[in-house]
């Protein structure tokens, strides 16, 4: 019967031993990683049959989808990893039979594959109650990435969407429909939400809150059958109360059940309840099998359907595997999950089913905050649920098991009721585990920080692994880090841009002294500042001008003090002492007749002239006393200023788009032109860059940009945080679809809200990476206005694109500006005789020669270079 | 009222101190063709070192930003940001480099 043409075919003579893994969800990939760590994948052959279309991926995180993480954003195997290790996946080609006696697996292609070892990772099917109707069109599940795109599909079309069953999923998933703009239903049998994981009061804890915010919730009723309509499809859902629900759309959530069918039909031993069963080191009763994860019943007669006791039988199986010791006795069932944007946690023994054990109970239903915490006679915590208010649930659950350090009513009751207890990671041993994910204790984390020397979180999360599972215990983790340094801007300034930001906005601050002074550190006061805090304050003083009342001209009143060079000349200070010129050139998009102009001036000033990667055109090589003639006449041919010199918008380039090119569908320079101009003279913390394609085929390389948009048949997708240079970042999508006006109010929200919130010189890739929350909180921010602050935000960028005026225009036009553009105070006739040029292929360069003596002694009589042309002395 | 530097026990005068910004330099040309960076702090006191900048040999350290750290007033010089004290032109991140300072005053 097999079809046995591949290597790895049972008539292959395998030099070295094979193991087979069946499943690649999120365990099976875990432990692919940890047979890597221990160097199996080098002695043996590692075949993965994956019954998805698609590898592994992060199944825990599946909702966030619908926020705009794409699947390929979702995948939890690193780029190459399985290329590196030689290990052979084979996409969807699930598993069909195990043959025991021959030790073969045969798949769904036909091939089969002989192992000296498999091991089974098959996860859960969502258990779809028998009601009748169940299998009518429009009926879900909620467990893969396409159940995910199949419901997207189908509620395309809006209406009313249910979820059978409240439980933890079941609320993930209520939560997407709400999302999807459906009026969303839950139906749960029991008579409160989250009957496994939490009690009565904090199932109504949460059910009020989840009900203020649009869901309808229906506990103690059954679904009795699922009614079609006449085109076939749902239209109603009965329920055991006699009543009946008209629903367009069904998702079943009503538990799971481990995928154990492969090893009941080879006689494996398998659960009265299901899963399949497995020892300490999750090997079933065949030496050569495994199983692990949720569709294993571990030793302790439990079948986990959390992913942190899956890794760790991940972990367990590789080591046995390896010859490593190790073992799984069970795990605790600890979770932190974010419901509908509502906290709930439980740990350690919720239910308080320790016998004579004791409750501290803290509600607050107005808040719909809930905590209760379940401890022993002699003040041992044993466990506890938090709803509405879980933070402190990453001190908490490590904390389960010894007497905390401060009388536990203290560590329920808010800040300000019995004083505030925010209790550091300080009261925790050493041996505490902080991350349930991945097993990590806080002496390993502290060993990271001494010997690894990890400064912040990310770093401590590539070394330990800690904090890349579920996330909770990212709040501790920040604690654990040494206090940071001084974070303060500069030697002047104790605050951060940040804070100065908020300062000046909150208190209109226009004057860099006045701040200074005010605000400066004790020794700094009355002093002149430094090159990091004048331009970093003028920066910040130029994005809020026109709203806090300061002059809108960067060179105007204290500001031109403030300015660097660049700023101060409006151009490029080059090697030689001399300026580059960028004139703007919205999108890319030129005029002959505007080509022949800077070509004109470039050639009547005798300047060098280069194309940009931001498609415009850079002169090189003017003297300061030049700049205002040559911008006279590039105003005079309708250019204005490039802001080149500035931490500012550049550019926004962008492909020809639907106009020309076949693949196009949406007008991508247009848009650009549209950008460009809007955000033209916007200064920010950095340079800022953009980028708009066509088409997916993505020609102008917009996810290599601050923002980047990139046309879709049916509008735009935003993508932020992406850069070029030294350490190059890919944009990630923050939005997608957006039509226009979206696109543009979502972009003046991200805008402004980096400008508000980075830090001096920090690009927004790099931002995106240190604020807390990431993208998610960007996210939230812009796009779910979390905040409250987007009507803020707007209006700051409304007052930008109102008050902005062409800098160079207002300086030619102005004499009293003009005066500055002289080499020299005393002789404003006279050219710089040391910015002088040679020639190289048919152009200038500087001539470096001339500075590199020790003295230049020129008289102000030399000749040098004119209007005709560069001619030396 | 007139800035003048002073050159070789003469005080040559320079410009109309209006033409001076607080916390900002101009240059000036001198008789033999060399050059000078002229300052103003924000509370008026005048500094004149040379302008070219040592490290690059561009002519440029009037167009840097005046500092000041522990109460001494300096330049950074905008192409490659060291900073010279602007009473005795030493180079604060590198002591073995220098640029000429002057004596300088409003008349
Ligand atoms: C929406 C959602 C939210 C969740 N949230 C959380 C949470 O907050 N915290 C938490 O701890 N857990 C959560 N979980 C549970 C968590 O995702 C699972 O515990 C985890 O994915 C289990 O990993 P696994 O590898 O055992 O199973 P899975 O990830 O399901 O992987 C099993 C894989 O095996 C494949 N397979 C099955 N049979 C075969 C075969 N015969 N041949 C080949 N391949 C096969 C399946 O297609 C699947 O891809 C959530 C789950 C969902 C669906
Ligand atoms: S991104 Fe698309 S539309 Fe733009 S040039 Fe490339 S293929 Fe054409
Ligand atoms: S506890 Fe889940 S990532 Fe650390």
């Amino acid at each position: 019967m097999a079809v046995d043409t591949m290597a790895g075919g049972t008539t292959d003579v395998p030099t070295v031993p094979t193991i087979v893994l069946v499943g690649h969800g999120m365990v099976g990939q875990r432990f692919l990683e940890a047979l890597a760590d221990r160097g199996v994948t080098e002695r043996a052959r590692v075949v993965v049959l994956c019954e998805e279309p698609r590898a592994a991926y992060d199944r825990v995180h599946l909702t966030s989808y619908f926020s705009g993480t794409t699947p390929d954003g979702l995948a939890l195997a690193e780029d190459g990893f399985m290329e590196k290790h030689g290990i052979e996946l084979r996409l969807g080609d699930p598993a069909l039979t195990v043959d025991r006696a021959a030790r073969t697996v045969t798949a769904r292609s036909g091939l089969t594959f002989g192992y000296d070892t498999l091991v089974l990772a098959t996860g859960s099917f969502p258990f779809v109650p028998p009601v009748p109707g169940k299998d009518t069109e429009g009926c879900f599940v909620y467990r893969t990435i396409e159940d995910l795109l199949a419901i997207e599909e189908y509620a395309a079309t809006g209406g009313t969407g249910t979820v059978v069953g409240g439980g933890l999923l079941g609320l993930e998933a209520a939560g997407a429909l709400k999302g999807l703009g459906l009026d969303t239903h839950v139906v749960e049998f029991a008579p409160r939400l989250m009957p496994v994981q939490i009690d009565e009061g904090g199932g109504e804890a949460l059910r009020r809150t989840i009900e203020e915010m649009g869901v309808t919730v229906h506990t103690g009723v059954g679904t009795q059958a699922i009614v079609a309509g006449e085109d076939g499809r749902v239209a109603a859902m009965s329920l055991s109360d006699g009543s009946t629900l008209t629903t367009g759309l069904v998702v079943f959530s009503a538990g799971v059940r481990p995928r154990d069918q492969l090893a009941r039909e080879c006689g494996l031993p398998v659960g009265e309840r299901g899963g399949i069963v497995v020892d300490e080191q999750c090997r079933t009763e065949d030496e050569a099998v495994y199983a692990i994860g949720e569709c294993a019943l571990a030793s302790d007669g439990r079948v986990y359907g959390l992913v942190a006791p899956g890794y760790e039988m991940a972990e367990t199986a590789a080591k046995a595997i390896a010859g490593d010791a190790g073992s799984f006795k069970g795990a605790d069932l600890s979770t932190k999950l974010k419901l509908l944007g509502v906290d709930v946690a439980s740990f350690g023994d919720a239910h308080g089913a320790t016998p004579g054990c004791l409750d501290v109970l803290y509600s607050d239903s107005r808040s719909g905050v809930y905590k209760k915490l379940v401890v022993s006679r002699e003040g041992v915590l044993l466990g506890g649920i938090l709803v509405g208010d879980a933070d402190s649930y990453g001190m908490l659950r490590p904390m389960t098991g010894s007497v905390p350090p401060v009388p536990p009513e203290r560590l329920v009751l808010p800040a300000g009721a019995g004083g505030p207890v925010e209790l550091g990671p300080s009261s925790l041993p050493d041996t505490a585990v902080i991350c349930s994910c991945h097993n990590v204790t806080k002496g390993a984390i502290l060993g990271a920080v001494t010997e690894h020397s990890c400064t912040t979180v990310p770093q401590l999360k590539k070394c330990t692994k800690a904090g890349t599972g579920c996330g909770s215990c990212l709040k501790v983790l920040g604690q654990l880090l040494p206090p940071a340094e001084d974070k303060g801007l500069c030697g002047c300034f104790a605050h951060t841009r940040q804070e100065l930001y908020e300062i000046v906005r909150a208190l209109r601050v226009t004057s860099f002294a006045a701040l200074l002074d005010s605000h400066g550190r004790e020794a700094a006061r009355g002093g002149e500042g430094c090159e990091v805090c004048k331009p970093a304050v003028a920066s910040v003083i130029a994005s809020l001008a026109p709203s806090i009342g300061a002059p809108v001209h960067v060179l105007d009143g204290g500001q031109a003090a403030l300015q660097d060079t660049n700023d101060h000349f409006l151009a490029n200070l080059q090697r030689n002492g001399s300026y580059s010129i960028v004139p703007r050139i919205p999108g890319g998009e030129i005029t002959p007749e505007k080509l022949i102009v800077i070509g004109e001036v470039a050639r009547d000033f005798g300047l060098y002239t280069k194309i940009t990667g931001g498609q415009r055109i850079d002169l090189f090589g003017a003297r300061v006393d030049q700049l205002p003639l040559i911008w006279t006449r590039l105003v005079d041919a309708g250019f204005e200023s490039g802001h080149a010199y500035g931490k500012a918008l550049r550019t926004v380039k962008s492909c020809v788009g639907s106009t020309w090119c076949r693949y196009g569908v949406q007008d991508s320079v247009k848009m650009a032109i549209g950008l460009e101009l809007r955000y033209r003279g916007l200064r920010s913390p950095h340079k800022l860059k953009s980028a708009v394609s066509g088409c997916a085929r993505e020609c102008a390389e917009a996810r290599g940009k601050d923002f980047g948009i990139i046309a879709t048949a049916s509008g735009w997708n935003l993508y932020v945080g992406g850069n070029g240079g030294a350490d190059p970042r890919h944009a990630d999508l923050l939005a997608q679809d957006l039509s226009d006006a979206e696109l543009v109010r979502l972009i003046d929200r991200f805008l402004m809200f980096y400008i508000r919130t980075a830090d001096r010189l920090e690009r927004t890739s790099a931002w995106l990476e240190r604020i807390e929350g990431g993208l998610e909180h960007v996210r939230d921010v812009v796009v779910h206005d979390s905040l409250g602050i987007c009507d803020e935000l707007e209006s700051l960028m409304s007052a930008h694109v109102a008050g902005y005026r062409d800098e160079w225009a207002d300086t030619i036009n102005d004499p009293e500006r003009l005066s500055r553009f002289v080499s020299f105070v005393n002789a404003p006739d006279v050219p710089d005789p040391s910015v002088r040029f040679v020639e190289e292929r048919d152009q200038v360069k500087p001539d470096l020669d001339l500075l590199a003596g020790p003295v230049l002694l020129a008289g102000p009589t030399l000749a040098i270079r004119t209007l005709e042309g560069t001619v030396t002395a | 009222m007139t800035i003048e530097l002073l050159l070789d026990d003469a005080w040559f005068p320079v410009c109309d101190d209006a033409l001076l910004t607080p916390g900002r330099g101009v240059a000036a040309l001198l008789p033999d063709g060399s050059q000078a960076a002229l300052f103003q702090d924000r509370h008026g006191a005048l500094y004149a070192i040379g302008n070219r900048d040592p490290f690059t040999g561009a002519y440029v350290l009037s167009r840097g930003l005046l500092g000041s750290a522990a109460g001494r007033a300096y330049v950074a010089s905008p192409l490659l940001k060291q900073r010279f004290d602007l009473a005795t032109g030493t180079c604060l991140d590198d002591e073995s480099v220098s640029t000429a300072s002057y004596a300088v005053r409003s008349q």
